[in-house]
């Protein structure tokens, strides 16, 4: 009886020794020498994942900046401050970034855009799109507002107000989530400080607008020809601003007739 | 032999399958199947665990308990092995493969708590098997196990977008579909 207790005891015990100096050795032998520097570029940075830099997670973007595959700025979600801090540590210069925020190019909310039919699925814009008739508007490209993109913002930036998804520019980290999500790609990033936006996506034909939304694109070209500084380009049928060239003079919004070149004071 | 081999792993990759029929290994099966890439993750790293602890299980019954006669300190030998084992494989990918140490990471560790790697070893014992029929067994699990969490993930993308009662929504509904799973795979028993 005695025996047997020691018996059990002496094996699992030499069972249990055996396997801890081989994970002892092994790890002596296998060690990876983690560097400070990401150690501690991991603590500065935000850690909520998020991806919107583009790798798989906080962790991985500090090994990037550390190794000097990414530039200290590239977390969209700290800003400039963050970069700053992260240049200490790592010892580069931090170039100073716009401030990007993501914003939704529609403005045909429940007032000022038809509808045409009655969408009665699940509340996803995904799932709406996949159905024919954008989510029951006439308009095929505009916000259907069932707020795929609320649900994904970690930040709580996005809201559907009358229909239509919004950002509050302040809450906004320009992760980028919204915008992969967006089955009609409305949302894009605009410079915090833009001081003018274009509030619509629609490539239909001028007439065609008209019947669907009061706040559309009509791809008139009177904004083009009104910017000073040739910012205003046109893509297909509708105006996109080049804010690496606008002075912010507001001269487009002014001479829109459909008014859906927005300036953004109240927004 | 090799007709009886495969027909062991058939058996235990579909119709024995670990767990819709077994139910093993379920607490992963529901934590990591939301999307599908995550659960091919969880399913590349749960046969990569399984075919080596089979293994080394295997040895350490024939050649350790087997000859001191203490059979039934089987259960609490395998989990200190297999525990072992997760963390000597993981300082090993660290090392000598990032990618895969990267692509496998995250789900090394959670799998040393999963009990399909245990049961898997223990079955192996049960049911008398030599070393390259658990190994085999053991890979067939695995895939058995990737196959469901696969499924599963690609069901639950679905689910998502679709309108679930409010009160069926998240572990519910993932629950009442594993179930309806089980039942589908019940009807690989008519395969041997």
């Amino acid at each position: 009886m005695l025996e047997g207790v020691i018996i059990t005891s002496a094996v699992l015990g030499v069972l249990g020794c055996v396997i801890a100096l081989i994970l002892n050795f092994a790890g002596d032998k296998f060690y990876v020498s983690i560097n400070e520097k990401t150690e501690k570029i991991i603590e500065v940075l935000p850690g909520n994942n998020c991806g919107g830099c583009g790798y798989a997670g906080c962790s991985a973007l500090a090994e990037a900046i550390s190794n000097g595959t990414a530039a200290p700025n590239a977390c969209p979600v700290g800003g400039s401050e963050l970069a700053k801090e992260i240049a200490k540590i790592t010892g580069k210069k931090a170039v100073d970034t716009k401030r990007m925020v993501a914003f939704v190019h529609c403005g045909g909310d429940c007032v000022k855009s038809v509808r045409k039919g009655d969408y009665s699925g699940s509340s996803s814009c995904i799932s709406a799109k996949a159905v024919q008739g954008n989510g029951g508007k006439a308009c095929l490209s505009g916000c259907m507002g069932y707020g795929t993109c609320v649900d994904v913002c970690e930040f709580g930036a996005l809201s559907i107000k009358n229909g239509i998804s919004v950002v509050d520019k302040e809450k906004c980290r320009a992760c980028g989530k919204c915008i992969k999500v967006c089955p009609n790609s409305l949302i894009s990033f605009v410079p915090y400080d833009a001081a003018v936006t274009v509030k619509c996506s629609s490539q239909e034909r001028g007439a065609v607008v008209k019947s669907q939304c009061s706040v559309g694109c009509l791809g008139c070209t009177l904004c083009t020809k009104q910017c000073p500084v040739n910012a205003i380009q046109m893509n297909g049928n509708v105006a996109r601003i080049d804010y690496s060239l606008c002075t912010s003079c507001g001269a487009c919004a002014e001479k829109c007739p459909s008014k859906c070149i927005i300036v953004n004071t109240v927004q | 032999m090799f007709k009886d081999l495969l027909f062991i792993m058939l058996g235990s990759a579909l119709v024995n399958n670990v767990v819709l029929s077994q139910f093993l290994g379920l607490c992963p099966f529901l934590g990591v199947s939301k999307k599908t890439d995550t659960a091919i993750g969880m399913g590349s790293a749960v046969i990569f665990v399984i075919t080596i602890a089979s293994a080394i299980t295997s040895l350490v019954y024939t050649y350790i308990l087997v000859r001191f006669n203490l059979e039934f300190l089987n259960t609490i030998a395998f989990i200190l092995v297999i525990a072992a084992l997760v963390q000597f494989v993981e300082m090993f990918l660290k090392k000598f493969s990032p990618p895969l140490y990267n692509s496998l990471g995250v789900y090394l560790p959670l799998i040393t708590t999963n009990c399909a790697v245990l049961g898997v070893a223990l079955t192996n014992v049960q049911k008398e098997y030599d070393f390259i029929t658990s190994v085999a067994n053991g890979f067939a699990t695995s895939v058995g196990f990737t196959i469901a969490i696969i499924i599963l993930a690609g069901i639950r993308e679905r689910i998502d977008e679709k309108a679930v009662p409010e009160s069926f929504r998240g572990t519910p509904i993932t629950l009442a579909t594993a179930g309806l799973m089980a039942l589908a795979f019940f009807g690989f028993k008519g395969l041997l």
